[in-house]
C-alpha cells in the first residue's frame, strides 16, 4: 500500500463529496417539475414524448398502478430485446454478420440481464451481438432500466415525504425525466470525454492486423477440448494476425457506469483498452458508478426536509465503502504469502503485490478500488479478474453485493435498498426507546415491517436455494473452473451477482449453459422485481399516513449514531444471512492459503 | 395517598419467583406444548417442530446416541422454558384474580319491587336498570349509582385502600361498585351492569390475561421476528448442500441445533411474557388498562392533559391576605370577607373565615344572631354572598362583581382593578368583596403547587412530552401557576368543549394525547383522548369512556402510566436486539464445529476454544435455552427506564443488550463448555 495509492482514494471520495449536493438538488428540481437549466432544451422534446405517447403527465398514480405501469414496462422491453437479438441478421449496423443470438436460453439470459440492470453478460460482445443490438437493444436498456431505478426511488422518497395521500407519482413522467434530465446530458459530455482519451465510437466492420510476432496456441478440436496427436504431445497453431474489435464504444460506455449498469461493449470489460484506455478515463468510470447514488442521499434530504438524515445515511455508505476499499486494497497490494522468492514490493518499475488478473495501467489501487465501487453500486463493470484476487480480496466484492449493494448502491436500487433497512434499523431503534417507531414523521408498522421482511427476505431466498441446488448437481459444479472453496465462490458469485443486478462476474465459471442462463435469468428477474412490488407497498404506505411532529422522545435519524446503526443492521442481516456459505467459501481458502493449500 | 402492599385483597407487588406460581407454571409449560398453541408463536414453533424431528430421528437410532439424547432434550426444554416464562406472567394475574374472584362471592340483594316493596334475591339474578336498598355492613351486589342517601364505603376489595371513602347521591362521587361494602348509613343504588359485565368482572379477566390480543408493536415485531426465521430457516437448509459440495455433510442434528440457536428464541420465548407483565405492572400501580393498546399508546404520548386542581396544586387554594380598596380599613375589610364566607363550605370560604379569625381576630359570629341570609354560589351570578338588615355583601370573581357594581349604578375603583391583575398575575385568584354600589377590597386566594411537580415536568420533557395545565382560572392566574409549577402550556377558563378542541387539535398535528378524568363531562374527552384515565371515584359514565380506570384515584399517576407504556416497548426491543446480537457468538461456537472435522484450519474460527465439536454444539444449544429461563425476571420486571432523551436512551440500551448481546454469549458458551467437559457430558 503506498501513499499514492491512499490518495487516489482519498481524491476519488473527495470527489463523491462534491458532486452529491449540486446533483442532489438537481434532482430533487427535476422530479418536483421545477424549473432547470435543462428545459429550454428537454422541455420541448418531454412534451412531445407524452403527446406521442398518450400519457397524461399530471396523472398521479396509486402505488398499485405504478407497480403496474413499471412491470409492464420492463415486460414489453424485455420482449423486444429478446426478439432483437434473435433477428439481428435481418436488422442493419451489422457489418460482422453476426446471426441471430443462441441458444435461446442465452438470448432469454441477456433480455433479463438488461431488462433489470444486471448486465450479466454469458455471451461476448465483440463476438456476438451487432452494432444495432448493441445499441438499440443494449444501451437502450442502459438508460432504461436505470431511469426505471431512478423512478423507483423517487417514488419512495415521495411515499416518505408526502402526508395522507393516497399517490406516488407517476411512473411514466419519472422514467422520462430521469433520461432526459439525469442520464442524457452527463452521457453526452461524459462520452466526448472518454473519446477524447481514446475510446473507438464508430460503425466500421473489425480490423485485421498482422501481429509482430506470429504466437503459438494449441488447437482446438471441434468438441472443444484441446487437440493432441497420437503422443499425446500438444498440436499448435500459429495465429499471425489479429481482428481488432471496433464499434459505438464511447456512448455505451459511459452509460454503462452512469446508469450502474455494466454490461462491457467488449468481453473484457472495463479491462479492454478500447473501453477504458488510461487512469484518467478509469478514475471518470469510478466517478460515473457513485455519482446518481451519493446525489441521492441529498435528494432524500431535501426532500422529506432532512438534510441531516440525507448526510447521516450518506455517512453510514461512506464508512463502508472505506472499510470495503481497506480490506481490498490491503489484500491485494500485501501479494501472495505462497510466491516466496518473488519480489512484491512496490518499486518505481514494479506495482508490486497480487498483479495477476489486473491491468497493469490500472495496478493495485486503482484495480481494487474499482472493484470495490462496482461492487458496491450494483454496477458490474469491471476492469480486473475477482477470480485471481486473494481470497480476501475477492471476498469484498462478494460481500459488497450481498449486503444488497446499499453502499451509495444502483441508480435508484441503492437507495430504496437501504431505505429498507432504515426502515428496519428505525423499527428496532423505535422500541428500544419506548416508542412505536416513527421514520421521518411517519409510524413504522405491522404492515410496513412486513412489506420489509418481504424485501429482506428475496436476497437469501433466490440466492442460497439457487447455489444451493447448483453446489450438490453436476448441471452445477461441472461449470465452475477450480475445485474445492474457490469453486463454491464461484458458484454463490454468479448468483449473488444476479440477485442483486450487479452482474458482475467472479470469473472462471462456465456460464452459458442451460442451466446457468435460466436459472441466473430467474435469479436476476426475482432479485429485482420481487423486492420492487413490496418496496412499492411500503412507499403507497407511508404516502397515506399522517405526518406525526418529532419530539425528544423520537429516535433521531440524523446523528452519528443513526448512521452507526443502520451501518449495523445492515452487517448484522448480511452476516447472520451468508456467513455459513462465505464459511465455507472464501474463508475457508483464506485459511488453507495461508496452510499452504491452493485451488 | 396511600399507595401498594397492605390489604391482602387488592393486587399488589409480587416477587419474581413465588413458589405457588412457579409450580403452576411448571405444569402449564407442558400444556402449552399443544401445537394450536404454539402456532401463535412462530419462532418457537418452529423449535418445536426442530424437537419432533430430533426425537423421532433419535428413536431410529443412528449416529452418536448420548450427543443427539443431549441435543433433543435441550431442544425441548427450549420450548418448555419459553412456555413457563409465558405462564409466570400469566400466574402472577391468575393469583391476583383468584383474590379478586372472592370478593365476587354470592350475595343476598335487597331489590325494591315496582310496589315498592323489598325482596331478597341473589345478587347474580341483578340486572342494570334495578334498584337496591343497602344498609351498613352490607356488601353492595352489583355496580350501580347511589339514587339517594349518603353512605361510607369501604372499597379496599378493589383498591386496597383500607380508609373508608364518601359515597353520594348526585355530582361526580355516586358510583358505587359492586363487591365493596357499606360501613354505614344506608342507600339506594341503581344497578348499572348485568351479571358477568361488571367492573369486577372485567377486572379478573383482564389481569387473567383471559381478553389479552396482540398489540400493534407486537404484531408487528412478531412479524419481523417470523421473517428472520424464515431467512434462518433459508441459511441452513442451505448450508447443508454446501456443506455437502464440501464434503462434510452434517447430521440433522447438528442442523437443527444451529438453526434454533441462530432464530431470536430469546425474544420468541419472551414475548408475550412481557406483554402480560407490562399489563401486570400498571395493576401493581393500581391501574386498570382495558386494553394492551392503551398501555403501548401511553408508551408513545405527547401531550399530557393535567387538571391544575388536585394534580398540579393541592386540592384547595387558601387566602393568604385581604387587601382594602382606598377608603376601606382592613379590618371593615376582613370582615365583610368574614360574613360573606361564614355559609360557605368551601374550602377556600372555610379558608377566608380561618384567615379573618387569625389576623384580625374575628371570632365567627353564630349565624342566626344577624337574621342573615345567605346567597349561594350559583353559575348564573358567579357571586355568593349575605344579605343582613338591608345591607347586601357579595363577593366572587372580578367580572361578575364588576356586574354587580354596574347593576347598583357604581363601578370598579382602577385601584381595585390594579390589585386584581397584580394577583392574578402572580398566580394568585382575586375575589373581590363588595356592598352594593361600593367595592370593599381583594381576598387573595393563593394555590399551592404540590412539592416535586416541577422536576416531573422536567422529566417529562426530557423525554419529549409536553404538559399542558388544565384550569378554570383566568388567563393571567393560569399563566403564573403555570410558570411556577413549570407545565409547558395552559389552557384557561377551560369548558369540557375547549377540553375537547384541544385534544383533536394536538391529534390533527399527530400527536397522542392522555388525560385524567373523573367527571360526566370529562366522558367525551376522556373518549376522544389517546389514553383516557378515569379516576375509580368517577362517575360510571367517565370510567367507561377512558381505557385505563385508577383504582387510587390519583391523577398524577398518568406520568407512571407513560413511563409504563415505554418500558413495554424498550423491554421487546432491547430483547430483540440482544437476541439477535447473541448469533455472532453461536455462529462463531457452532460453524467451525460442524466443519473442523474435515477442515481443521477452520479452528481458527473457534476462537473460544471449545474443547470439542459436540461440546461447542451442546454449549451453545444449553445456552440458547437457559438464557430464556435467566430472561425471564427481566421480562416480568421490565428493563429499567430512566427518564432521558431518546438519542441518550437508545445509545445506552445499545451498549447493554447489542454490543453486551455479542459478549454475553462468548461468556456463557464458554463456560458451559467447560462445565459440560468437566463433567463428562460431553
Amino acid at each position: 500500500m503506498t501513499f499514492n495509492g491512499w490518495l487516489q482514494i482519498a481524491i476519488y471520495l473527495g470527489l463523491i463529496l462534491a458532486v452529491t449536493k449540486p446533483l442532489g438538488i438537481f434532482m430533487t428540481r427535476v422530479f418536483n417539475r421545477e424549473r432547470t437549466f435543462l428545459d429550454p432544451v428537454m422541455r420541448p422534446v418531454e412534451r412531445l414524448v407524452y403527446r406521442l405517447s398518450g400519457v397524461d403527465e399530471n396523472h398521479e398514480m396509486h402505488w398499485t398502478e405504478y407497480a403496474a405501469a413499471m412491470l409492464l414496462f420492463s415486460a414489453v422491453s424485455m420482449l423486444l430485446l429478446y426478439l432483437i437479438q434473435r433477428i439481428q441478421l435481418h436488422l442493419p449496423f451489422n457489418p460482422q454478420k453476426f446471426a441471430g443470438v443462441t441458444p435461446e436460453h442465452l438470448a432469454w439470459n441477456t433480455a433479463a440481464s438488461f431488462t433489470t440492470n444486471t448486465n450479466w453478460q454469458a455471451y461476448a460482445g465483440e463476438t456476438t451481438m451487432s452494432y444495432f443490438t448493441q445499441m438499440a437493444g443494449l444501451a437502450y436498456h442502459n438508460f432504461v432500466s436505470a431511469a426505471t431505478g431512478i423512478a423507483l426511488a423517487i417514488a419512495f422518497i415521495r411515499g416518505i415525504a408526502r402526508r395522507q395521500m393516497k399517490t406516488i407519482g407517476n411512473f411514466w413522467v419519472d422514467m422520462v425525466r430521469s433520461c432526459l434530465w439525469v442520464l442524457l446530458p452527463f452521457c453526452v459530455i461524459g462520452a466526448l470525454l472518454l473519446v477524447s482519451q481514446g475510446v473507438v465510437q464508430n460503425l466500421k466492420p473489425y480490423d485485421t492486423t498482422k501481429l509482430m510476432e506470429p504466437q503459438q496456441v494449441q488447437h482446438i478440436n471441434a468438441d472443444g477440448k484441446p487437440a493432441v496427436d497420437a503422443k499425446g504431445q500438444p498440436v499448435m497453431d500459429t495465429v499471425a494476425t489479429q481482428t481488432i474489435a471496433q464499434g459505438p464504444v464511447a456512448s455505451q460506455e459511459i452509460i454503462k457506469e452512469y446508469g450502474t449498469n455494466g454490461g462491457g461493449f467488449f468481453n473484457a470489460n472495463s479491462a479492454h483498452p478500447f473501453e477504458n484506455p488510461t487512469p484518467l478515463t478509469n478514475y471518470i468510470q469510478m466517478f460515473a458508478i457513485f455519482a446518481i447514488g451519493a446525489g441521492f442521499t441529498y435528494t432524500l434530504g431535501r426532500m422529506t426536509g432532512s438534510q441531516a438524515h440525507g448526510w447521516a445515511v450518506w455517512a453510514a455508505m461512506a464508512v463502508m465503502f472505506i472499510a470495503g476499499v481497506t480490506v481490498a486494497y490491503w489484500a491485494e497490494a500485501r501479494g501472495n504469502p505462497l510466491l516466496q522468492g518473488v519480489n512484491q514490493q512496490v518499486t518505481a518499475l514494479q506495482p508490486g503485490g497480487n498483479m495477476e488478473g489486473k491491468e497493469v495501467r490500472f495496478g493495485i489501487t486503482d484495480s481494487t478500488l474499482f472493484g470495490t465501487v462496482t461492487t458496491d453500486a450494483s454496477c458490474g463493470a469491471i476492469n480486473s479478474w475477482f477470480d485471481s484476487y486473494m481470497p480476501l480480496g475477492g471476498m469484498i466484492p462478494l460481500v459488497n453485493i450481498m449486503l444488497s449493494e446499499v453502499i451509495f448502491g444502483g441508480v435508484g436500487a441503492g437507495m430504496y435498498g437501504v431505505l429498507i433497512y432504515v426502515v428496519l434499523a428505525v423499527f428496532i431503534a423505535g422500541l428500544m426507546v419506548g416508542r412505536t417507531p416513527e421514520y421521518l414523521g411517519k409510524k413504522i408498522e405491522a404492515y410496513d415491517v412486513k412489506m420489509a421482511m418481504l424485501v429482506a427476505l428475496v436476497f437469501p431466498l433466490v440466492i442460497l436455494v439457487f447455489s444451493g441446488v447448483a453446489s450438490v448437481h453436476n448441471f452445477g459444479t461441472s461449470g465452475i473452473s477450480n475445485p474445492g472453496p474457490h469453486g463454491l465462490t464461484q458458484m454463490l458469485y454468479a448468483y449473488v451477482s444476479g440477485a442483486g443486478n450487479n452482474g458482475s462476474a467472479f470469473g472462471g465459471l462456465t456460464v452459458n449453459t442451460p442451466w446457468y442462463d435460466t436459472s441466473i435469468g430467474f435469479d436476476m428477474l426475482l432479485g429485482r422485481f420481487f423486492m420492487i412490488i413490496p418496496m412499492l407497498a411500503i412507499a403507497g404506505n407511508l404516502a397515506q399516513k399522517k405526518y406525526v411532529p418529532p419530539s425528544l422522545g423520537t429516535f433521531p435519524v440524523t446523528t452519528p449514531l443513526f448512521s452507526a446503526l443502520l451501518i449495523g443492521v445492515i452487517l448484522i442481516v448480511g452476516a447472520l444471512t451468508f456467513f455459513p456459505a462465505l464459511s465455507l467459501g472464501p474463508i475457508l481458502e483464506h485459511l488453507l492459503l495461508a496452510a499452504g493449500k491452493t485451488f | 395517598m396511600v399507595r401498594l402492599g397492605q390489604s391482602p385483597g387488592r393486587p399488589r407487588k409480587r416477587a419474581v419467583w413465588e413458589g405457588k406460581i412457579v409450580w403452576r407454571a411448571i405444569l402449564d409449560s407442558f400444556v402449552k406444548l399443544d401445537p394450536r398453541h404454539m402456532m401463535g408463536n412462530p419462532v418457537m414453533f418452529v423449535v418445536e417442530v426442530g424437537s419432533v424431528i430430533t426425537t423421532v430421528l433419535l428413536f431410529r437410532g443412528r449416529g452418536d446416541f448420548a450427543f443427539n439424547l443431549q441435543i433433543t432434550l435441550w431442544l425441548w426444554f427450549t420450548v418448555l422454558f419459553a412456555n413457563f416464562a409465558e405462564a409466570m406472567a400469566e400466574g402472577r394475574g391468575k393469583a391476583q384474580a383468584d383474590t379478586l374472584r372472592k370478593a365476587r362471592s354470592e350475595t343476598i340483594a335487597n331489590r325494591e319491587r315496582e310496589d315498592g316493596e323489598i325482596e331478597k334475591i341473589p345478587s347474580s339474578k341483578l340486572r342494570a336498570g334495578d334498584v337496591v336498598v343497602v344498609s351498613a355492613s352490607e356488601l353492595i351486589p352489583s355496580d350501580g349509582e347511589i339514587i339517594e342517601g349518603v353512605a361510607s364505603v369501604d372499597e379496599s376489595a378493589i383498591t386496597g385502600e383500607s380508609a373508608p371513602v364518601i359515597r353520594e347521591a348526585g355530582g361526580d362521587r355516586s358510583a358505587v361498585t359492586g363487591g365493596t361494602r357499606v360501613l354505614s348509613d344506608q342507600i339506594r343504588v341503581k344497578i348499572t351492569s348485568n351479571p358477568g359485565e361488571t367492573f369486577l368482572d372485567r377486572m379478573i379477566a383482564l389481569v387473567e390475561g383471559a381478553e389479552r390480543q396482540k398489540t400493534p408493536n407486537e404484531i408487528a415485531l412478531n412479524i419481523l421476528l417470523a421473517g428472520l426465521t424464515i431467512i434462518f430457516l433459508l441459511a441452513v437448509v442451505t448450508l447443508q448442500p454446501f456443506a455437502i459440495y464440501s464434503g462434510s455433510p452434517q447430521t440433522v442434528f447438528v442442523l437443527v441445533s444451529l438453526l434454533v440457536c441462530l432464530i431470536p428464541t430469546t425474544i420468541g420465548g419472551l414475548l408475550s411474557a412481557i406483554g402480560i407483565a407490562g399489563m401486570d405492572r400498571l395493576i401493581q400501580h393500581n391501574v386498570l388498562a382495558m386494553s394492551g393498546r392503551a398501555v403501548e399508546a401511553a408508551g408513545d404520548v405527547d401531550t399530557l392533559l393535567l387538571d391544575k386542581t388536585g394534580t398540579i396544586t393541592l386540592g384547595n387554594r387558601q387566602a393568604a391576605e385581604f387587601i382594602p380598596a382606598p377608603g376601606v380599613s382592613e379590618t371593615e375589610m376582613a370582615d365583610a370577607a368574614q360574613l360573606s364566607s361564614l355559609a360557605d363550605e368551601t374550602p377556600e370560604g372555610r379558608s377566608i373565615v380561618v384567615l379573618a379569625k387569625e389576623r384580625y381576630g374575628l371570632r365567627g359570629r353564630e349565624l342566626s344572631s344577624h337574621e342573615m341570609e345567605f346567597v349561594p354560589f350559583t353559575a348564573q351570578t358567579r357571586m355568593s354572598g349575605v344579605n343582613m338588615n338591608g345591607n347586601e355583601i357579595r363577593k366572587g370573581a372580578v367580572d361578575a362583581i364588576t356586574r354587580y357594581l354596574a347593576n347598583h349604578g357604581s363601578e370598579m375603583p382602577a385601584e381595585v382593578q390594579a390589585t386584581v391583575e397584580r394577583i392574578a398575575r402572580g398566580g394568585g385568584t382575586p375575589l373581590v368583596v363588595a356592598e352594593k354600589t361600593r367595592a370593599l377590597g381583594v381576598i387573595y386566594l393563593k394555590d399551592i403547587v404540590k412539592g416535586g411537580m416541577r422536576e416531573r415536568f422536567d422529566q417529562l420533557r426530557a423525554i419529549g412530552i409536553k404538559t399542558v395545565m388544565i384550569t378554570g382560572d383566568n388567563p393571567l392566574t393560569a399563566a403564573a401557576i403555570a410558570r411556577e409549577a413549570g407545565v409547558d402550556d395552559f389552557l384557561a377558563q377551560a369548558t369540557p368543549k375547549d377540553k375537547m378542541d384541544l385534544i383533536r387539535r394536538e391529534q390533527a398535528q399527530g400527536k397522542l394525547v392522555a388525560m385524567t378524568g373523573d367527571g360526566t363531562n370529562d366522558a367525551p374527552a376522556l373518549a376522544q383522548a389517546d389514553v383516557g384515565v378515569a379516576m375509580n371515584t368517577g362517575t360510571q359514565a367517565a370510567k367507561e369512556a377512558g381505557n385505563m380506570v385508577d383504582l387510587d384515584s390519583n391523577p398524577t399517576k398518568l406520568i407512571e402510566v407513560v413511563a409504563i407504556g415505554k418500558q413495554l416497548l424498550m423491554t421487546r426491543g432491547s430483547l430483540t436486539t440482544f437476541s439477535i446480537a447473541n448469533d455472532v457468538a453461536k455462529y462463531f461456537a457452532i460453524i467451525p464445529a460442524m466443519f473442523a472435522g474435515t477442515f481443521p484450519v477452520l479452528n481458527a474460527l473457534n476462537i473460544m476454544h471449545l474443547k470439542t465439536p459436540q461440546s461447542a454444539i451442546l454449549s451453545a444449544v444449553i445456552f440458547n435455552a437457559v438464557i430464556i429461563i435467566a430472561l425471564i425476571p427481566l421480562a416480568l420486571r421490565g428493563v429499567k427506564y430512566r427518564p432521558m432523551s431518546a438519542a441518550a436512551l437508545l445509545r445506552r440500551n445499545l451498549w447493554v443488550y447489542g454490543v453486551g448481546g455479542i459478549i454475553v454469549p462468548f461468556i456463557g458458551i464458554k463456560l458451559i463448555d467447560m462445565l459440560i467437559t468437566s463433567i463428562g457430558l460431553a
